[in-house]
């Protein structure tokens, strides 16, 4: 079969088994989007901004384990993807992204919409490729893929100057069934002897915590990790990016840890003596103060990433492998081992955690007659029966949603955690809601997140992606008047916006339903009607109580057994604000 | 301490510019680095000196090897290894200056590649130190131009790094 560049591009993609692809024109993808436009197989999803494009296939990837795929042109097209794909580099998401490049002849010219793609995505990247030559361009789709989506996940760009995809020029196609790369390895099973002095150090626990992270719902090991948990009865905590992978409603979960992670949790993992951290990285969010973090604690580490390991914090038994494969093992050795958990040390420890949960620190004030942000959360959980998939922008509704929403499914929870992006909320919807038509998908955001990518209410219209959209409206940008307060003595700069838009008509001017809600017995009968206008976007602007802070914290410099709590209920420290 | 990474990487363009890349932009330091082809014409030797304390140089190393492009690299200075630069020297001369200089020349078993009247490039190899103690037995006023390749090393023994 003999194929030009461009179509080239686009059967690799349909042998890929691509289902959607994000995308905006231009000037050196032209030929590219005239071989789109001749086929059905793939579909294109236009965006209206190419940031849209790269969070919407990232929410895409995030909620189906399958790599997301964006195109866009040269020059302001590529620099425009370059947030998305640094949001799904710290992540380690999977993304495909093909970027026009002017032609060959002229690259380093300063030509007419010319940009180094290749220099400029390379630290957001986890591998690019200029393609130079149209009988590589097929092979190298297929590296791309693969690199992609093996060992530790991340995007890849491949820069495709105009003349390859050139209808004139037609070269023999065969997409590449497998490639291999002399150069790229990653590491799939654990090392056997490591595997077994870490089942033996936590069988010896007095005080262990399950510390579990994106890795696991990465590597699709939710199931492995909810037995191995189980098996052992121990304490598990989750990270922001790992939520869902372990069954939040499930008894021997104790929250997510970090900043704003619960009391319990990170109580637990200051006091602990064995921790076991599976597919997680040690983020600063994460280990607050690092002299302080864990003092009495062995610490065990699986991570597919040996960069991951040891990294800020110095573990002692290095496991580096999938966690699927590595749990597999460890649950083989734990059944088969004679020793068995300690059963008086883990009574005694569970019956430490039980004090610390009865802090109850994500309690907030019930009775308010403004609408509490924590509340609109929990009403949504039951709105959705708490099997919505939730897209989160940046902000303290993130840490609401991540706080007061249980997930108790991988893949349902989608937000930027790594390089916390405003904008991402609403594009990663439409992605998921393509991926799961049938399935309801909420953004929660902010008045001013929202803002970031408003422009893509309207591909959501055109694409048919009914989503609802709940904005926690706090008239501020919380989380920077959250440390403000704390920090700077309440002075609030530039943390609002004096003028913010009428959002209703907003939504309305975009083709969607609009609806304002500024009480709190409005918000429950409001979620129900969004929710049962199936086939509509809804934009659901809830006017919260703009003083509420988002607790327990951990301030900086500060660790674990340092927590900032809520102070106790009618005795608010929140400022009156103007 | 200070630690000389072997690394065999694909010679393709913007490969060196990931290894340079890593570095500025994760803050590890770069002494001198040295590249070119090697025998098999679709892989480059970098040779890269730097500095840092054990978990500096291990982080530095398994950056490295995350890089899709690197194939391989060795800490040369974990095992028994010879270290080599190449020095160029353009020194100013007259008639009373040449003949130390000559002699200082064959001391370091250094070659003379160019002569004027007024000046002289000398060529000398070694390991690092051998050349800053060159450089530091000549007049500083009589030096032109100094020009050094950068250590490369090699291990010893019959083991190699390749494929
Ligand atoms: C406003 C804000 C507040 C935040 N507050 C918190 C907070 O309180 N608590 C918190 O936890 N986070 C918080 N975060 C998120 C934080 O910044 C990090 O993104 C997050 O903690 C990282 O999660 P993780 O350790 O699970 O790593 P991820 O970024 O999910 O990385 C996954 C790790 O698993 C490894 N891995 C991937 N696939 C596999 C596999 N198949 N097998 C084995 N290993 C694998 C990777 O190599 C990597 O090391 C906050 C973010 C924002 C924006
Ligand atoms: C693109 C981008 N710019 C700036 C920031 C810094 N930042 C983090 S949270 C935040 C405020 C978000 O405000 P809003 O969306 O209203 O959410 P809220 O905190 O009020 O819930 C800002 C500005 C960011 N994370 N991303
Ligand atoms: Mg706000």
């Amino acid at each position: 079969m003999e194929l030009s560049g461009g179509q080239i591009l686009v059967q690799s993609l349909k042998d890929e088994g691509v289902e959607y692809i994000f995308g905006y024109p231009g000037g050196a993808v032209l030929h590219l989007y005239d071989a789109l436009f001749q086929q059905d197989d793939v579909k294109h999803i236009l965006v209206r901004h190419e940031q849209g494009a790269t969070h919407a296939a990232d929410g895409y990837a995030r909620a189906t384990g399958r790599p997301g795929v964006v195109l866009v042109t040269s020059g302001p097209g590529a620099t425009n993807a370059i947030t998305g794909i640094a949001t799904a580099y710290m992540d380690s998401i999977p993304m495909v992204v093909i970027s026009g490049q002017v032609s060959l002849p002229v690259i380093g010219s300063d030509a007419f919409q010319e940009v180094d793609m290749v220099g400029i995505s390379r630290p957001c990247v986890k591998h690019n490729f200029l393609v130079k030559d149209v009988t590589k361009l097929a092979e190298t789709i297929k590296k791309a893929f693969y690199v992609a989506t093996s060992g530790r996940p991340g995007p890849v760009v491949v820069d495709v100057p105009k003349d390859i995809t050139d209808p004139k020029i037609k070269v023999p196609y065969k997409y590449p069934k497998k490639v291999t790369m002399r150069s790229y390895n990653p590491a799939v099973s654990g090392h056997k002897g490591q595997i077994k002095k870490a089942v033996e150090l936590l069988l010896a626990a007095q005080k262990p915590v399950i510390y579990s992270g994106g890795g696991v719902v990465l590597g699709e090991a939710s199931a492995e990790l909810t037995e191995f948990s189980h098996l052992l009865g121990y304490p598990v905590t989750n990270t922001l990016m790992g939520l869902g992978a372990y069954p939040a409603t499930d008894k021997q979960f104790i929250g997510m840890l970090g900043m704003h992670g619960t009391y319990e949790a990170n109580m637990a993992m200051h006091e602990s003596d064995v921790i076991i951290a599976i597919g997680a990285r040690f983020d600063d969010r994460v280990t607050g103060k690092l002299d302080l973090f864990c003092p009495y604690a062995k610490i065990i580490h699986i991570d597919i990433d040996p960069a991951s390991i040891s990294k800020t914090v110095k573990v002692d038994i290095p496991i580096v492998g999938e966690v699927k494969p590595v749990l597999e093992q460890m649950i083989g050795l734990i059944k088969d081992s004679k020793a068995k958990p300690n059963k008086k040390a883990l009574d005694a420890w569970w019956h430490q955690i039980d004090q610390w949960r009865a802090v109850q620190c994500l309690e907030y004030d019930r009775g308010s007659l403004l609408i509490k942000p924590q509340y609109v959360i929990e009403q949504l959980y039951e709105v959705t029966k708490g099997d919505a998939y939730v897209t989160s922008d940046v902000g303290q509704h993130q840490m609401w949603a991540a706080q007061y929403y249980p997930f108790d499914k991988p893949r349902r929870w989608i937000n930027s955690g790594g390089l916390g992006t405003m904008g991402f909320g609403l594009p990663a919807a439409i992605g998921v809601k393509l991926a799961f038509p049938d399935a309801e998908v909420a953004c929660v955001t902010g008045e001013a997140s929202i803002q970031m990518c408003i422009q893509e209410l309207s591909t959501a219209l055109q694409f048919k992606t009914p989503i609802k959209i709940i904005n926690l409206n706090n008239r501020y940008m919380g989380m920077v008047r959250q440390w403000q307060e704390f920090t700077y003595e309440s002075r609030y700069s530039h943390s609002y916006m004096d003028t913010i838009p009428e959002f209703v008509q907003l939504a309305e001017a975009y083709g969607h339903v609009g609806l304002r809600i500024d009480k709190p017995e409005e918000v429950r009968p409001a979620l129900e009607k969004a929710f049962a206008m199936r086939d509509r976007t809804v934009f659901l602007d809830i006017i919260t109580d703009r003083t509420e802070n988002v607790y327990p914290m951990i301030e900086a410099g500060k660790g674990h057994h340092d927590m900032k709590l809520r102070a106790a209920p009618g005795t608010s420290t929140d400022r009156e604000l103007a | 301490m200070r630690h000389i990474i072997s690394i065999l990487i694909e010679n393709e363009s913007g490969a060196l510019s990931r290894v340079a890349g890593l570095f500025s932009a994760r803050g590890y330091n770069i002494e001198s680095l040295a590249v070119a082809v090697t025998e098999d014409p679709s892989l480059s030797r970098i040779t890269l000196v730097t500095r840092g304390s054990e978990d500096v140089i291990e982080q530095i190393t398994k950056q490295l090897n995350k890089l899709i492009d690197v194939v391989k690299l060795i800490d040369l200075v974990e095992s028994d290894h010879i270290e080599r630069e190449l020095m160029m020297v353009k020194i100013k001369t007259n008639e009373q200056t040449r003949a130390e200089i000559r002699s200082l020349a064959d001391i370091f078993r250094g070659k003379i590649l160019d002569v004027t009247p007024t000046s002289y490039v000398l060529e000398i190899t070694g390991p690092s130190e051998k050349l800053d103690a060159f450089v530091a037995a000549i007049a500083p006023e009589t030096i032109i131009e100094v020009v050094r390749s950068g250590p490369t090393g090699i291990s010893r023994g019959e083991k190699g790094l390749h494929l």
